[in-house]
């Protein structure tokens, strides 16, 4: 009967990590230069995950990267770290790891591996090593750029933000998109509900339907798991500002705008560092001035020419301030 | 502190905790069946993650909600039946082949979404019903009455649930079952048979639970139950195995996490207190857990593999 047991859970198990290897994939064509990125949703989530793997299939394109490969779904740290070490051990010249969350594992693996170089954000510490780059998003540019945004258009006067849990680039954004909506109207209510989760898509849907409760007209929110918020927001009628990702495809009627994370630019000077030897030891932070931030705006929404010259003047500044 | 019994707040709480709590019920209750017979699935995410997606993948090419909920229901089925062969004829130890089941859903789900779908695509949800008259009554009306038609199929489960196990023979043999195997075989009732039957019952439900959960939605995402399935376990212990117990239990964590929620919009739990308020509604289930174990016990054969004659 033991026998029998074992055989049962490896037969699982074996077709549970089919499942999980399919979804890393990996391509190469022409270049030599090989990128691996861990992260913690799906390569498709319309949010931060993507921000990075179009990144990386861009400068592929463009030639600058010869294979990239991907393992996503690791929101479990221990099933990241092996992934990370696993790719590093492989030879690929550049591991991403893509989540505040691996920090600790990449400070223990990185050491292991002096011949590779690892990046790993959001985050602003190297840890000290030679060989580790960390990279963060100025998030709360777009947030306030947006905020303004929301504050012209909000009929009630009261502006709502889904959060998952109150750390990093979520941080910044909420907090530079709340900051945004003060500075347009001073007497605007602005309701931030952290749900204290990345991915719990209900708890979002449920938060959302919160603050509309509460008044709100305007909706924003970070992390992967705003897919739930977004779809009460369509339901009620209520306008969306994205960021990260383009979502204007969850819900055309009601998205305004989204922050568009590029980390492209970022990512090909941290390919030239590391092919003329520097494997690490920098930090790097995308920003409207170095056209890692980008406003995109959502065709499909009769926008009012006001409102949008208000965003726009509003990205001017900080370009201006570089 | 006031803002917070103001009566709207309080409808809206109401209305977000039977919403929060339905795909936990429907889940529970089909594992409620599995463990009165003695089969414990440990297995129910994973079940109502395949079933969430092919529910919302049956919706995204047909535009059909009901054909979603229909799809939701067979993977279920068919898990289930998979779960009972595992447990029932193979007898593996019930605890790592549920977790090998969840594994196996997780991982499955997400590949089939990778392949077919890729990018999160927005489908349709299931329409309000207004129920004529009493959703016209204030307040009671908004929180209860206006919600839509799965939700009120699932508390009608309740007392169909309750009737099957307490007052029908097939219900009399899940009981017989769960508690005197040997017994119930000496007087000729299949065994193996009422378990594969309620094995098939809970996989079903749990399949229905994460249809539900997509079809509410509107969405699929990678772990989209994002561990409701072991909450639903848990729930059923939380019920004493009784479906009007696990109702309760199922409300109780939806208005805990509700009136949470509610709580941080008001801003009346400090925004550091977050995380605290966060695992509220694990705590008062646990809390709960320990004083339902005190008073009432599992059932006796409950995950003991039966073979006749030992």
């Amino acid at each position: 009967m033991k026998k029998r047991n074992i055989a049962l859970v490896v037969l699982i198990a074996v077709i549970a990590l089919i499942g999980a290897a399919c979804s890393s994939s990996s391509d190469s064509d022409g270049g030599d230069f090989k990128v691996a990125i861990v992260a913690p949703s799906a390569s498709n989530d319309l949010a931060f995950t993507q921000s990075m793997v179009d990144a990386a299939n861009k400068l592929k394109e463009d030639g600058v990267i010869g294979e990239v490969a991907v393992t996503d779904g690791t929101f479990v740290v221990d099933d990241a770290a092996v992934a990370i070490r696993d790719y590093a051990s492989k030879g690929y010249d550049l591991v991403i790891a893509h989540g505040s969350q691996y920090g600790g594992s990449l400070q223990e693996i990185a050491p292991d591996f002096p011949e590779v170089s690892f990046a790993w954000g959001t985050s602003a510490d190297t840890f000290g090593l030679p060989n580790v780059y960390s990279y963060e998003a100025a998030s709360d540019q777009g947030g306030r750029v947006m905020g303004l945004m929301a504050a012209a258009l909000s009929k009630s006067d009261n502006v709502g933000i889904v959060g998952p849990i109150e750390v990093g680039d979520a941080k910044l954004y909420v907090d530079g998109f709340k900051a945004g909506v003060l500075a347009g109207k001073p007497s605007a209510t602005v309701n931030v509900n952290y749900i204290d989760s990345f991915s719990d898509v209900a708890l979002a849907s449920e938060a959302a339907q919160s603050l509309i409760g509460a008044g709100a007209d305007v909706l924003t929110g970070t992390a992967q798991m705003v897919v739930g918020a977004v779809g009460v927001a369509k339901t009620e009628g209520v306008l969306w500002f994205g960021t990260q990702a383009n979502q204007t495809s969850l819900a055309p009627e009601i998205v305004v705008a989204s922050q568009v994370y590029h980390w492209e630019h970022m990512l090909e000077e941290m390919i030239n560092n590391v092919k003329d030897g520097t494997l690490g030891g920098e930090l790097y932070k995308i920003t409207f001035a170095n056209d890692g931030l980008v406003i995109e705006y959502n065709d499909g929404f009769d926008l009012p020419g006001d409102v949008k010259k208000i965003g726009d003047d509003a990205v001017k500044v900080f370009k201006d301030q570089g | 502190m006031s803002d917070i019994f103001t009566t709207a707040v309080m409808v809206a709480v109401v209305a977000s905790a039977i919403r929060l709590a339905v795909p936990l019920l429907l889940a529970s209750l089909g594992e409620t069946f599995g463990q009165r017979s003695g089969v414990l699935n440990l297995g129910v995410d994973g079940i109502m993650l395949l079933g969430a997606f092919t529910g919302y993948y049956t919706v995204l090419k047909s535009g059909n909600v009901w054909m979603g909920l229909l799809a939701g229901a067979i993977v279920g089925l068919i898990l289930g039946l998979a779960s009972a062969v595992i447990a029932v004829t193979l007898q593996a130890e019930q605890g790592i082949s549920g977790i090998g089941i969840y594994l196996f859903g997780l991982g499955m789900s997400d590949l089939l979404f990778q392949k077919l779908v890729g990018t999160p695509i927005p489908i349709d949800t299931f329409p309000a019903i207004h129920i004529p008259v009493l959703s016209e009554i204030p307040y009671i009306g908004e929180m209860f009455f206006q919600h839509s038609l799965v939700i009120y199929l699932a508390f009608a489960a309740i007392p169909v649930a309750t009737f099957v196990i307490n007052r029908t023979t097939f219900g009399m043999k899940i009981r017989a079952v769960g508690e005197y195997p040997d017994a119930a075989d000496t007087l000729g009732v299949s065994v193996s048979g009422v378990r594969y039957a309620t094995e098939i019952i809970g996989g079903t439900l749990a399949g229905i639970a994460g249809a539900v959960l997509a079809l509410t939605l509107g969405i699929f995402q990678q772990n989209l139950t994002n561990g409701a399935g072991f909450i639903a376990v848990a729930l059923v212990y939380f019920g004493a195995w009784r479906p009007t117990g696990i109702m309760l239990g199922a409300l109780l964590f939806g208005f805990v996490n509700a009136l949470v929620l509610e709580l941080k919009t008001l801003e009346i739990i400090p925004r550091d207190l977050s995380n605290l308020a966060a695992m509220a509604p694990a705590i008062i289930t646990i809390l709960a857990l320990v004083f339902v174990a005190r008073r009432f016990r599992a059932p006796s054969a409950l995950t003991k593999p039966f073979t006749r004659g030992k």
